[in-house]
């Protein structure tokens, strides 16, 4: 190709100035030779020759400014070549053929985004039907998750758990109790406090086949680790065009303990719920722990796995069934109703639980939705249930702006907006960092009588 | 730490490993694939038919060149940084697919969604091509952990910087690395700028073999323009790793001739610092004198060898240039895996 073009020399660049030739006329020319230097808005740069020969004319007198990228400024013939190969245009430089035919069509191939195709629509699936007569077992939410834990490490050599204080102190929260001792330390493994370092190196043991189980001790600490989660985990499928896979947990207690402060006391669910790429899981029964958090490990897509260290010493109900699974991306209805829909998850269900019990003791008679997954949404059920009730009131620890509620609130109002009979409201975590105070901690988490007050809002009654 | 660096430095300055004639030809014909597929890949750039960030290896390919040749291909891994081309090139994947990946046409490698930074293939153990600035050497180290968990003898190599070697997140590795043992080796390959920033102005200690100094991790630093000196340390720390010794670090001491990316000017160094490489440096030149005055090769054998080499390339960029984009329908794949 004997035309040397103006070339683009930053992602922005339209045209530039020629401000110096480096060659003359009858130089002898090889890949990587100085030609010139162009001023680009930015800076000076050198443009430096590809191919190999002799420089047998200059197209653009040096000192020349607006020259439109992709523009013919020289002329070399490779060795044999004869000029006649080649049309010169001294005067007006005219886009010449071969090379500007590309660009057309580079040009031509960019802005072909037309219309955006539809998101393609999520169908989540329903909690499968357990046998008549099936026993429940009482256990904590501690409990579950072991088990659920303990049953996929028998199930699949691939599984393995890494974190800190998982394996010899038995789990900070002794979640993975019992563990070492059944699986031994090449599969459950301490980690130095190193949070970043661990969950890129867990990502990256993903990347090759396996499927780590990583404990944050909690998902405050995991800040220091978001940007292997987002930007290795949950990116990785898409960038590779779908050829890398990172099937992995992140599991870990989110959200406030107990006056432990700002900097130990905070709801990453919106955070991680915005990230395409995640599943995000955050159970508040111990049924839904054990059966959600076994279907996050079978997963092949990297799961944040939520959970709450208030809870995890709140007993429920597991079905003794040999595999018992949950569905990733379905809403579970804990009380049907008519007048008003509440929404929440995690440990929200708890003062919406205790909310539902005085409403409904008052004559409201209320549907309660535990999300259970943040992502995939389950907003078919929440959309349903406000078609049935026209009211809507959520509940979460997380701050209020950008939160589950606002989400949930936004796309009740996109697919609901004519059913709705009140303003959504939402219950939230105050807009404030956790202070330690014990009455001002209380007073910045969300309470059973500010769900109770929004439902008397929503449904007028005082 | 002090004496074993002081004994590698003097070894990688005499009793310089020999190569015989096949093994320059394979050196030769790997950089100069690599020095003409960027050398195009910057000119594609200029015609608007490459977009965004563009970051050429050329001056670097002595040292992933060798670094492949002491491997085992197909069985150890590697991973590196967002200077990803010439990795992808020498572990066999296609030039057309590297090249429609940098113009994003739907055969490019991740089917044009990834980007110059964002290529991978499970069948070559390449793990990218990755954009953050040191996140590679953590996520090698777990294919590292996969590979001793597996037991399948393989080992990882894990690509990064002069400048990724000041993150945090390399000396959590480098401890998990050595507590663990596991295979492991990191190639800092230190071009001596981190985008325009010289090693003077980033760093405390500038002797980066030695940054594993505090968790016992062995290191050399070795001539990265001498595709020889690389192929031979790269041998003995893969050797290292794959028998169980743990991690081992290699300090490429190398050169980018061009900019950072395209749009860097390059003005924080002296154009003759650059040319004293090109000229006497080169690690392409080197291997061709060699096959030249060894009387392996003639003129005209090598010219052959760059005439095939620029039909791949020439191939390669008129595949990248006529391969459509991606279907629209495309946006919406590959985000997660229906169970």
């Amino acid at each position: 190709m004997p035309q040397i073009l103006m070339p683009a020399l930053s992602p922005t660049m339209e045209e530039g100035k020629l401000s110096k030739w480096l060659v003359k006329v009858g130089d002898s020319v090889k890949s990587g030779d100085v030609l010139a230097e162009i001023e680009t808005d930015k800076a000076t740069m050198e443009v430096e020759s590809v191919d190999e020969g002799v420089v047998k004319e200059l197209l653009v007198e040096e000192g020349t400014e607006g020259v439109k990228v992709n523009t013919p400024i020289a002329l070399v013939l490779a060795e044999g070549e004869t000029a006649a190969a080649a049309p010169a245009a001294k005067t007006a430089p005219e886009p010449a053929e071969a090379p500007v035919v590309t660009a057309e069509k580079a040009a031509e191939a960019t802005p072909s985004a037309a219309a955006v195709p539809a998101a393609p629509k999520f169908e989540a699936q329903s909690d499968p039907d357990l046998p008549e007569g099936v026993e429940m077992v009482e256990m904590t939410v501690r409990q579950a998750l072991n088990e659920a834990m303990a049953e996929e490490l028998r199930r699949d050599k691939d599984v393995f758990v890494m974190g800190e204080e998982v394996a010899e102190y038995q789990g900070a929260y002794k979640i993975t109790q019992n563990l070492l001792q059944e699986f031994g330390p090449e599969r459950i493994i301490d980690t130095p406090i190193t949070e970043h370092g661990f969950a890129g190196l867990a990502v990256g043991a993903a990347f090759a086949g396996l499927k780590p189980i990583v404990e944050f001790m909690t998902w405050n600490f995991a800040m220091q680790a978001i940007d292997q989660i987002i930007n290795s985990a949950a990116k990785q499928l898409y960038m590779s065009g779908g050829q890398v896979k990172a099937p992995m947990v992140f599991r870990g207690p989110n959200g406030a303990a107990a006056r432990v402060g700002a900097q130990h006391s905070q709801d990453y669910s919106a955070w991680y719920s915005h990230v395409p790429g995640l599943t995000v899981i955050a159970p508040y029964s111990a049924a839904d722990a054990k059966g959600l958090l076994k279907a996050a490990i079978r997963s092949p897509n990297p799961v944040v796995f939520l959970e709450n260290e208030i809870l995890y010493g709140s007993t429920g109900l597991v079905p003794k069934v040999d595999d018992f699974l949950l569905p990733i991306g379905k809403a579970r209805i804990a009380r049907k109703g008519a007048d008003v829909t509440i929404v929440s998850f995690s440990m929200g269900m708890r003062y919406a639980t205790q909310a539902t019990e005085k409403l409904v003791a008052a004559g409201v008679d209320v549907e309660l939705i535990d999300l259970r997954t943040l992502r995939p949404l389950d907003s078919d059920t929440v959309i349903e249930s406000v078609k049935k009730t026209g009211r809507l009131v959520t509940v979460e620890e997380g701050w209020p702006q950008g939160g589950i509620g606002a989400e949930i609130s936004a796309r009740v109002m996109e697919q609901a907006f004519d059913y709705l009979d009140a303003p959504v409201m939402r219950v939230t975590g105050k807009d404030v960092p956790m202070p330690y105070a014990a009455n001002l901690e209380k007073l910045a988490l969300p309470n059973v009588d500010e769900v109770i007050a929004a439902v008397n809002a929503v449904t007028y009654r005082s | 730490m002090a004496r074993k660096a002081v004994a590698t430095k003097a070894k990688t300055q005499s009793n310089v490993p020999q190569f015989t004639a096949e093994q320059d030809l394979e050196a030769y014909r790997e950089m100069l694939l690599i020095r003409r597929f960027e050398e195009k890949a910057g000119q594609m750039y200029g015609m608007g038919l490459i977009g965004g960030f563009c970051h050429l290896y050329i001056g670097q390919e002595a040292v992933v060149t060798g670094i492949t040749m002491a491997s085992e291909k197909g069985k150890d891994a590697q991973i590196t940084g967002y200077r990803d081309h010439g990795h992808m090139l020498v572990m066999g994947l296609d030039p057309k697919g590297v090249m429609a990946e940098l113009t994003g046409r739907q055969g490019g490698l991740s089917g044009g969604k990834g980007g110059s930074m964002h290529m991978f293939s499970n069948e070559h153990k390449f793990y990218g091509g990755n954009g953050i600035v040191g996140a590679q050497v953590s996520l090698g180290a777990g294919l590292a952990f996969a590979a001793k968990y597996k037991g399948d003898g393989s080992v990882s190599i894990a690509y990064f910087g002069d400048g990724a070697a000041n993150q945090g997140q390399v000396y959590e590795t480098f401890n998990m690395a050595k507590l663990w043992k596991l295979p492991v080796v990191f190639i800092i390959e230190n071009n001596k700028y981190a985008m325009g920033t010289s090693i003077e102005r980033a760093a405390a200690t500038t002797d980066f073999s030695m940054r594993g100094a505090s968790f016992d991790i062995p290191g050399e630093q070795v001539d990265g323009m001498d595709v020889r000196m690389v192929y031979d340390a790269a041998r003995r720390a893969i050797e290292h790793a794959r028998s169980g010794k743990g991690p081992f670090i290699l300090e490429m001491l190398t050169y980018r001739y061009r900019g950072h990316s395209m749009s860097d000017p390059a003005k924080y160094r002296s154009k003759d610092e650059v040319t004293k490489y090109r000229q006497e440096r080169d690690a392409i030149e080197q291997v061709k004198a060699r096959l030249i005055e060894g009387g392996f090769q003639t003129e005209e054998d090598l010219k052959k060898i760059e005439n095939d080499i620029r039909a791949i390339v020439t191939e390669a960029a008129d595949f990248a240039t006529n391969d459509p984009e991606p279907d629209a329908s495309e946006l919406w794949t590959d985000i997660t895996i229906s169970a």
